[in-house]
């Protein structure tokens, strides 16, 4: 099963909430796969403390030319709808940073004078802390693509009783790629203006690709219950609530699992899971 | 003019919040919201609309399915998957499309198009605390980073218009293309950081990234006292890597109750966090100034 963690909103949650799955599902014996899918932040291996044992860089194809053969048809230039390759003068110009990697100026090319190299645009890394297995992309300072690393921490995963995957903030392509093929999605809001006005962003995101999902409250209590209310209209079920709680956020700001060390919070996240595990 | 934009990498960390209350103590200021997935600042600010217009992102392929005849070129060429074919009908996913075009110049039938596409909206808004641009993204959209470059064009030209000198830029969480989009060419970024070892390790990232494309940068420490070692921590390493403190804001529930009454924090009270967000942004206008004087005698 594949349950995606994903929020419209950034800092409601999302790494609270999977990685607290992720651990009351080892504490269970269940075999656990967590994937960081926050690739221009990644924060699991904050509260998780992997041990590193792999890495990989995730590489793009991008074209290189070779000026010999080419005769400076232009035709690269025609085809590349992303400004990625040009032809100006006596000379082909590409811009790497640009380059949607679709292959198209290769295909095009009369006297095959392209050809598509590697370009490392991040690392995908992988250790294990306890019976759970972690993965996590890391996207390369300056980088503007999101997606390609995403799909790259997919694609190492193994199979497991329960994969999590921990998605980015927004609504966008990145999300759109992290919750693709998920099971089912958890929306962690919090229940603020900002918060209500997002989620309902989020969910549309995520009903456009037709995947199950329900809502996690968190900071509970912050505000009436307007959010409750808007899922009711909506009919998508809210399966957890937990708690404003100072206590909460200071252990959250020393990377603590508030799971380990708080009974209530435990409970909570025990029948999140179960809820989970029923209703898939 | 002057661009000053609001980021975070690490998302919740205050961000609106903040360019609401500069909004408030700003004189005469031009509002971008850029954080286009996800923009909220229009529920503080209570727009009245003046124009919506659509965005034209980026193309998608469409088969015209009497010319095509289910020969497959487009799905084996696809290297994004978007070719879908059921009982040998041939479809393209709009979602998974990324508008490259490689399937309608390859197409022998020539039955598939590439035509542009809207994805999103973007409005010019007048607010109580001056004009605002915005926009909505399309849900599941692309071209994020188009958008917010078309943002801040809008909002210089909106600040031209009425001669006014100043406009402040709400960035996206992440270090992805829509923050790299808000924050190339600007004067200042503020980066708003949290005391948690999530902020501090997402801090580091993106006063790298600001340093990747040369624009200077400072933080600010929101909710400092929730874990006063983070924050100075926080605040010692973002000096290292050339960002310095604006200052600190306290944590104070009145920050919530100000987001849902639709008001700044400094309109909601004088005191507490609104205190700090004040000192804040006196601060600020004095790193601009000393900046224009290093300009001025460089």
């Amino acid at each position: 099963m594949r349950v995606a963690i994903a929020s419209g909103k950034g800092g409601t949650g999302k790494t609270t909430v999977a990685t607290n799955l992720a651990w009351v599902a080892a504490q269970q014996e269940k075999s656990v796969v967590y994937l960081d899918c926050d690739v221009e932040e990644p924060n699991g291996q904050i509260f998780l403390k992997p041990i590193a044992d792999w890495r990989k860089p995730v590489t793009v194809a991008v074209p290189k030319v070779d000026p010999v053969v080419c005769d400076l048809c232009g035709q690269c230039g025609d085809i590349c709808q992303f400004s990625a390759i040009v032809c100006v003068g006596q000379k082909v110009l590409v811009f790497p940073e640009l380059c949607h990697s679709c292959g198209g100026c290769d295909l095009v090319c009369p006297l095959s004078a392209i050809t598509e190299v590697p370009r490392g645009i991040a690392t995908v890394m992988a250790g294990h802390t306890g019976s759970i297995r972690y993965f996590q992309g890391l996207l390369n300072i300056g980088e503007a693509m999101s997606p390609p690393v995403i799909r790259a921490v997919k694609a190492e995963a193994p199979e497991a009783e329960l994969v999590i995957v921990d998605a980015p903030p927004g609504t966008a392509c990145p999300v759109v790629e992290a919750v693709r093929g998920c099971d089912h999605v958890l929306l962690v809001t919090e229940p603020t203006p900002f918060g209500l006005h997002d989620l309902e962003l989020a969910l549309e995101t995520v009903q456009s690709l037709e995947i199950p999902c329900e809502v996690v409250i968190n900071r509970a209590g912050l505000n009436g219950s307007a959010t409750e209310e808007f899922c009711r209209r909506k009919g998508v079920e809210v399966v957890a609530e937990f708690p404003d709680s100072r206590r909460v956020a200071e252990a959250y700001s020393r990377g603590e699992l508030a799971s380990e060390g708080d009974p209530e919070i435990r409970d909570l996240f025990r029948s999140l899971l179960t809820h989970i595990e029923d209703s898939t | 003019m002057k661009q000053l934009v609001v980021i975070s990498g690490k998302g919740g960390t205050g961000k609106t919040s903040l360019v609401a209350s500069f909004a408030s103590l700003a004189e005469r200021a031009v509002l971008a919201d850029c954080d286009v997935d996800a923009a909220d600042l229009h529920l503080v600010v209570q727009s009245s609309l003046v124009s919506r217009n659509d965005f034209w992102g980026g193309k998608r392929a469409l088969i015209d399915s009497d010319r095509c005849t289910d020969c497959g070129i487009c799905e084996d060429l696809c290297r994004f998957d978007a070719i879908r074919s059921d009982s040998s009908t041939f479809s393209v996913d709009p979602i998974t499309c990324e508008g490259c075009g490689v399937c309608a110049w390859f197409c022998a039938e020539d039955a598939i198009d590439l035509v542009n596409t809207i994805d999103g909206e973007w409005y010019l808004s007048e607010t109580r605390l001056g004009p605002m641009v915005h926009a909505r993204l399309k849900a599941a959209g692309e071209n994020s980073g188009k958008l917010v470059s078309l943002l801040r064009t809008e909002a210089r030209e909106a600040a031209r218009n009425r001669n006014i000198d100043l406009v402040i830029i709400d960035g996206a969480p992440g270090i992805g293309c829509p923050v790299i989009a808000s924050i190339t060419g600007a004067d200042l970024v503020l980066v708003v950081t949290e005391p948690t070892l999530s902020g501090l390790h997402d801090l580091e990232r993106v006063i790298r990234l600001t340093k990747h494309f040369g624009v200077p940068a400072m933080i600010v420490v929101n909710r400092y006292d929730i874990n006063q070692k983070i924050a100075m921590q926080a605040e010692k390493h973002a000096q290292k890597l050339g960002a310095g403190l604006v200052g600190r804001v306290r944590y104070d529930p009145a920050v919530t109750q100000a987001q849902i009454q639709g008001l700044s924090v400094v309109e909601h009270s004088s005191n507490g966090a609104a205190a700090d967000i004040t000192e804040v942004w006196e601060n600020l206008q004095r790193a601009f100034i000393e900046e224009e004087l290093s300009v001025s005698e460089g």
